[in-house]
């Protein structure tokens, strides 16, 4: 019979997805109706896939009414995004990554157990119950597989520590509290596959003789506490937990309780508040016991280690990073989505190969990696291979996975600016130098872009950030000034300018901009006037235009109208 | 201990193993600035001021949190640690109100000492002054305040809210550069806060202070450290002066509060500064009590009591002692009635309050005092707190007993008919009714014998009289228990087997336990309890109760009582008395003489005439006082002393004049036996003299000459005739004081007593069997009424309602009643309630409230206008005379709309 699955993920639903399988639901068919995660084009949602036999093909920006024509026999090619057979417009966007993590993520019903185990789950887990801890800390060992948090720490070797820690009671935490703007993968993951991180879980408290454990997921992921619990009940029901407790805590928003130490104080009831390590999780982390902490897409990783075999990961990546990575692309470019590709590969092979390339074509300017933690990487070092060696060489960080795409127009100040005020609010508060020092540092940066830059901010910016990285307790103090530190490193030259010469070279801050009407190309055709929300355009059909430079908000509302390139931005 | 090496800034040191950095460099003298740490505290290492190099470190480390490592290289003060602390020391102060000229906490704060060491004047300073819009200041509370915009976010008031005392009431809101501290859903008044304080003291800024500025800059004033006139816990102030006025109190980091107060001890001591202290004598004239000359006074007290005593006998006259002076007065005074007047009517409140303790656990032990110390209970595994509602009567102590249970795991077992506030750190609650203590206690030691929990090694060594009270023990199961006093049977197994198998469990009681027809039983009770488990003579265990008033336990000790001589030796023993008629140079009397209620009732009858009152306040304090109204209305002459004139001493004859705890030298014993310095802070006011002059004075009028230099003279003759006291001179108490027995100069005090035999030998088991109060409820008066005391006041109110802070805390008298009750009768919350008893009837206002059971109501007694001691049933304990304060029936009824 044929298979018509629905992309209800997050990203799904919220491009209409509900209304997909909802029409498709009310009027039935020949075929089975099911939901399914997010295979990561994002950028067509909706999408449906249809299986025929041993075809597949998946249709991308589908509509209610057009959902019902495919369950009924049509093609439209039009919408055809990836088929098995090599057709469909966007088939590269799959064809050319390494879905490893991803492997079940838009393929499997999530809320179905009996899915996920005829992809082959669970059986990690049996295998793991054949084993010693000392075993499967070892296959981890060998695996080389490093925390996909973004730190990249040994996985088998942070087992290990917990594992031989004095004291009955061990936890065993998964960390889901993805927080950085714009990344989604953990997200994912648990929507799309979540008995993959489940299975990791029990995997990993075997390893280490932990009896409890928490998943501490963002309350904002409402879909992905509800499919982890859904699975955590089945597993239970299945008798994969063998004594093995698992909770989902939610997270109530703040950012830093992604580190580690403020994560066990929340979970804990505390204020998530970081705290200093020694000693580490390992031997007094949650409700002072033993504790392990990996990420979402670390765990994903070892059932399929196990099952696999350390050769079969490690034929991905490179020596010291192997296996795979998964990324959310965003910002500027064509395919935003959700990307795993071998540990290795270029950023160019993301932005481009995968990505697309840039929107409307402008140009590639710099990636933003590690969210506000992590740092810019410019055009020219888009070569840069993705893995936890090469990108910290260029001052970001690898974090957790998440991408920002920049072109010509973003100002790197404000980027700047942007991320810092993100990280300013985001702080705790208990450190002087990320509570008071980050602030002075974002009130620096608001007045570079308004055009009250001094000569001493740039001396000030390095020297206070720098001071900062060295001062503060926890990740989010110690990275913070990053993405400052990344800008002057590769675009001095726009912080001299909005400086010196009050100007915004990418044409983005709005106080060192100015929009006119170019008198020589104005075909006074008063479109701009239309579009100019606070009548700041002034002239009459046949009557050159111009602008009123004190009542223009600078919101670039004519510059977009103008079919003839007749307004000025400078 | 292990030790390691490391080197610091170039030079080898060999450390204590496990120290952090800071620790570390400290104990070998090289000093690392810090600014969230305190030595009472967790270490949070937040402010990052202690920052310092460690080879090998990719950041830089804070030393007050990062623990040493062999061989570890610091470097303390390299041009990087000294740039990142200027750069945090800026940063603190470009977001602070930098408004040192007029903060209160200048020359006293952190963060300016912090500035002035780096040198970072505002040339020097990178960051620009703080432009921010100053916040609005929360000054609800209303004993302190809290001023954002000098809050440098270190969070110590946060751990010493938490941590020391154990209320965790204060707590970081907002995040980032907007993190204040905060208490309360929208400002301070709305939360628990009882204003002890502990914030302000440990406040490293002028963030945290007292809302009431004492307009004196900290170097213009003198500081004296003396001992807190309220409660028995003894803190040890720093009282702050200028110009002849108390303006500031802080507590003392030493034995016993090592720092801590509570809101009485820090905020409620400026009625020494009271217009309405006595500053003259007063003598009755035609009725009019009006000025009069020391000369007057004296000669008219020595005129009527020689009068009374040679037409009447000695024994017609009766003086009451006080629980509120010195030891060296309180000795001078028994020391007159008895040597000077020649009888042994000498009493004070300890009557009312420990009467019970004293007979009981003398007879038990052979000593009638707290067995152990208070800085002892933080490290008991176990904690039974019965008749003691500790957070309002001894907060000091209660913050021990709550770090006992935070901060160390201890379980503790509060049982008490009322949900008090330890409650809500409790492992166990057992709520029986009032007055059945004897049985609920019995039922937990048949539980113990019959699981067989008890110590047989200790019972066979230590004690007699096991077999008697084991015929008693046998009838109480836990089921017959139920029935008398409500407590689930399985409740009280769970508190039986806890308090029983704890590796040392301690007994805490007070006055719900003693003041009872059955006081000296229930104390007997404790004692077996304590027994039959071994609980006793050990660290952190015993029988501990807490003594009221501030020297209440000195009083007793030097002999204000009308049986026994300083020291608890019998005037009844030939042997005893001859020793005092040689030291006092006069024959004495060998009857013992009247306790408080029957002085009173001797008044009544016209046995007593004459009646001395030193610094107490009956008119308020003792039970049935229409009775004691009567009583002293028909007294021939009456005296008394005093600082105010109090509801009791516009009744007498003559009124004299005298000098508060702040105004003289002298000691006082606290709770746990600890004889304690008073040093003078102030001069007394207008002609107020001390108590000890005063009564030298009028000794030598009455013809019995006294005369002492100082109080530490005194000291030195108790010391020659109490053995308890023998090693006691101010010389030694400079410190930490003595905690008697002190028998010789060189004896180093006791810590806790009963170590190796108890003080009579063996410990004697009592068989003690249950009866009940002396009145209960009936169809008449169907409520059970208790009284007792509320954390803002002191017993009469004569001090603390004389302070304004307090006042706003609990401004009047209230009834505590069950909602449920309240309902049924037409009671509103805050409405008026008339409460009746056999005895008297006030007009109260109701606080509805699930603390007292349904059919119970609680009164706090200090209010003279809605006086429970109006209602309260002045039977008495046939053994110690206590009267039953605890227990009476009375009434409801809505009363009128008078506002």
């Amino acid at each position: 019979m044929r298979k018509l699955l629905v992309g209800t993920g997050t990203c799904g639903l919220s491009a209409g997805a509900g209304k997909v399988i909802e029409a498709l639901r009310n009027n039935p068919g020949e075929y089975e109706l099911s939901g399914t995660g997010c295979i990561g084009m994002c950028f067509v949602e909706p999408l449906l896939e249809v299986r025929d036999g041993d075809s597949r093909r998946i249709y991308g920006e589908v509509t209610p009414e057009l959902a019902l024509s495919i369950a009924s026999g049509a093609d439209p090619v039009d919408n055809l995004v990836w088929s098995d057979d090599g057709r469909g417009s966007h088939a590269d966007f799959l064809e050319k990554q390494d879905r490893l993590v991803l492997r079940n993520c838009g393929v499997i019903n999530p809320d179905s157990m009996d899915d996920y185990i005829a992809t082959g789950g669970y059986e990690a887990l049996r295998m793991a119950w054949e084993m010693t801890p000392g075993e499967i800390i070892q296959i981890m060992k060998d695996s080389g597989l490093r925390g996909r948090g973004g730190a990249g720490f040994p996985t088998g070797m942070k087992w290990s520590f917990a594992a031989s820690a004095a004291g009955e009671d061990k936890y065993i935490i998964c960390n889901a509290d993805e927080g950085d703007p714009g990344a989604f993968m953990d997200r994912s993951i648990i929507e799309g596959d979540p008995h993959a991180v489940i299975e990791g879980m029990f995997i990993a408290a075997r390893a280490i003789g932990a009896a409890n454990g928490y998943i501490y997921c963002r309350a904002e992921y409402p879909l992905a506490v509800k499919r982890l619990e859904n699975a955590i009940a089945q597993a239970g029901e299945r008798g994969f937990a063998q004594g093995v407790h698992l909770k989902v805590k939610m997270g109530a928003g703040a950012f830093v309780c992604g580190e580690e130490t403020a994560l066990f104080r929340s979970i804990e009831g505390k204020r998530g508040m970081p705290t200093f390590r020694p000693p580490y999780p390992a031997e007094k982390g949650l409700f002072a016991k033993p504790t392990n902490n990996n990420n979402v897409e670390t765990y994903a990783c070892v059932p399929w280690i196990v099952r696999n075999g350390v050769k079969a990961f490690r034929e991905r990546g490179t020596e010291k990073s192997p296996g795979t990575k998964v990324f959310a692309l965003a910002g500027k470019v064509k395919r935003g989505g959700l990307a795993e590709v071998a540990m290795g590969t270029p950023i160019r092979h993301l932005v481009f190969g995968i990505g697309g390339g840039i929107k409307k074509d402008k140009a590639f300017k710099a990636v933003q990696m590690g969210g506000p933690s992590g740092g810019c990487i410019p055009e020219h070092l888009a070569d840069t291979p993705v893995d936890f060696e090469s990108i910290p060489a260029t001052g970001a960080i690898m974090g957790s996975g998440g991408m920002v795409v920049m072109d010509e127009t973003s100002c790197m100040v404000d980027i700047a600016r942007f991320f810092l005020n993100f990280t300013c609010d985001e702080s705790c508060g208990k450190c002087t130098f990320c509570r008071v020092g980050n602030r002075r540092l974002l009130e620096t940066l608001e007045r570079i872009t308004a055009g009250e830059g001094r000569e001493e901010d740039i001396p000030f910016l390095e020297t206070l950030g720098r001071q900062i990285i060295d001062g503060s307790l926890c990740g989010l103090g110690q990275t913070a000034p990053n993405p400052i530190l990344t800008t002057l490193r590769y675009f001095r030259n726009e912080y001299e300018a909005h400086i010196q010469e009050k100007k915004c070279p990418a044409g983005s801050c709005r106080a060192l901009i100015k929009f006119t009407v170019n008198p020589e190309t104005c075909k006074a055709c008063t479109l701009c006037a239309k579009a100019c929300p606070v009548n700041a355009v002034s002239g009459q059909r046949g009557q050159v235009h111009s602008i009123d430079q004190h009542k223009c908000t600078k919101c670039g509302a004519c510059y977009d109208a103008c079919p003839f390139d007749a307004i000025i931005r400078e | 201990m292990h030790s390691v090496t490391i080197n610091v800034d170039g030079k080898d040191y060999t450390v204590r193993e496990g120290a952090t950095i800071h620790e570390a460099c400290g104990e070998v003298g090289i000093h690392i600035p810090v600014l969230c740490y305190h030595p009472r505290l967790k270490i949070a290492g937040n402010c990052r001021v202690c920052c310092v190099e460690v080879e090998g470190c990719r950041t830089l480390m804070p030393a007050c949190v990062t623990p040493i490592t062999p061989n570890m290289v610091v470097r303390t003060g390299s041009p990087k640690v000294m740039q990142a602390r200027k750069t945090i020391v800026d940063l603190l102060l470009a977001a602070h109100n930098c408004d040192c000229l007029v903060c209160d906490a200048a020359g006293a704060c952190e963060l300016q000492k912090m500035a002035y060491d780096l040198g970072l004047d505002r040339r020097s300073r990178a960051f620009y002054v703080c432009d921010d819009e100053l916040p609005e200041v929360d000054s609800s509370s209303p004993v302190l305040q809290y001023d954002p915009s000098k809050c440098i976010q270190c969070t110590r008031c946060i751990r010493a809210c938490g941590e020391i005392q154990g209320k965790g009431i204060i707590a970081a809101v907002h995040r980032s550069y907007q993190v204040e501290m905060a208490a309360g859903i929208h400002q301070w008044s709305d939360s628990r806060c009882d204003g002890c304080g502990e914030c302000i003291q440990i406040c490293p800024t002028g963030a945290l202070s007292e809302k009431v500025s004492s307009g004196v800059r900290i170097w213009e004033a003198e500081k004296v450290r003396t001992s807190c006139a309220y409660c028995g816990v003894g803190c040890q102030l720093d009282m702050w002066v200028r110009d002849g006025r108390l303006v500031k109190v802080t507590g003392a980091d030493v034995v016993p509060n090592f720092g801590s107060t509570c809101v009485k001890g820090r905020f409620g001591h400026t009625f020494v500064n009271s217009e309405e202290r006595l500053k003259t004598p007063f003598v009755r004239l035609n009725g009019v009590l009006v000025e009069a000359t020391w000369e007057e006074a004296i000669g008219e007290i020595a005129t009527r009591m020689a009068k009374i005593r040679d037409e009447h006998g000695p024994d017609a006259i009766a003086g009451l002692a006080s629980a509120r002076v010195s030891n060296e007065e309180n000795y001078l005074f028994q020391k007159m009635i008895r040597a000077g007047v020649g009888t042994n009517n000498v009493d004070h409140c300890a009557r009312l309050c420990h009467a019970s303790t004293v007979a009981g656990l003398a007879a038990a032990f052979g000593s009638g005092a707290m067995t152990n110390s208070i800085a002892e209970l933080e490290h008991a595994k176990c904690i039974l707190v019965t008749g003691s509602n500790t957070t309002e009567t001894h907060p000091v102590i209660a913050t021990v007993i709550r770090r006992a249970v935070r901060e160390h795991g201890a379980k503790l077992i509060v049982v008490d008919p009322r949900r008090i506030d330890l409650v809500d750190n409790a492992t166990l609650w057992l709520r029986q009714r009032n007055g059945s203590d004897v049985a609920w206690m019995n039922g937990m030691m048949n539980v113990i014998v019959s699981e067989n929990l008890l110590n047989r090694e200790f019972i066979a060594e230590r004690t007699e009289g096991f077999d008697e009270f084991m015929k008693v023990i046998e009838r109480f199961t836990p089921e017959r228990v139920e029935e008398i006093s409500t407590i689930p049977a399985d409740l009280l197994r769970e508190a039986a087997r806890i308090y029983a198998t704890a590796e040392s469990s301690s007994i805490i009681y007070s006055m719900g336990i003693t003041q009872h027809i059955t006081g000296t039983d229930n104390v007997l009770s404790v004692a077996n309890l304590a027994m039959l488990t071994g609980q006793i003579g050990r660290p952190s265990t015993g029988v501990n109760p807490l003594r009221g008033q501030n020297n209440v336990q000195g009083a007793c000790d030097v002999g204000a009582l009308p049986n026994v001589y300083p020291g608890y030796q019998q005037v009844a023993v030939d042997a005893v008395r001859e020793k005092f008629e040689k030291a006092w140079g006069r024959p004495l009397s060998p009857k013992p003489g009247l306790t408080v209620v029957e002085m009173v009732n001797a008044l009544e009858h016209g046995k007593v005439k004459g009646l001395i009152i030193m610094g107490e306040n009956p008119m308020v304090s003792d039970p049935n006082l229409s009775h004691v109204e009567k009583s002293l209305d028909s007294a021939e002459f009456l005296v008394v002393m005093d600082i105010f004139m109090t509801e009791t001493a516009v009744k007498a004859d003559v009124v004299l004049p005298a000098a508060s705890f702040a105004e003289k030298e002298g000691t006082f014993t606290n709770t746990e036996r600890r004889v304690i310095l008073l040093r003078e802070v102030l001069p007394p006011p207008g002609q107020a003299r001390t108590d000890w002059e005063i009564i030298c004075d009028l000794s030598t009028a009455m013809g019995y000459p006294m005369h002492y230099n100082s109080a530490s003279d005194i000291m030195d003759e108790i010391a020659s005739v109490t053995p308890i006291y023998g090693g006691v001179h101010h010389k030694r108490l400079q410190g930490d004081g003595l905690q008697w027995p002190c028998p010789d100069a060189n004896h180093p005090g006791t810590v806790y007593l009963h170590k190796d035999k108890f003080s009579r030998g063996k410990g004697l088991f009592h068989p003690v069997d249950f009866i009940h109060p002396d009145e209960m409820p009936d169809e008449e008066y169907p409520f059970l009424l208790s009284t007792g005391r509320i954390l803002f006041h002191y017993h009469t109110g004569s001090m603390s309602r004389r302070v304004d802070a307090l006042n706003e805390y609990a401004p009047g008298g209230y009834a505590e009643i069950h909602p449920a009750d309240a309902e049924r009768l037409g009671l509103v919350d805050g409405g008026l309630v008339r409460v009746s008893s056999r005895r008297g009837s006030i007009e109260t206002r109701v606080m509805a409230t699930e603390r007292v059971a349904e059919g119970s109501v609680f009164i706090p007694f200090h209010f003279a206008e809605a006086a429970a001691n109006l209602l309260t049933n002045d039977a008495l304990d046939p053994k110690a005379k206590i009267p039953e304060l605890k227990v009476a029936a009375c009434k409801l009824e809505k009363a009128g709309s008078r506002r």
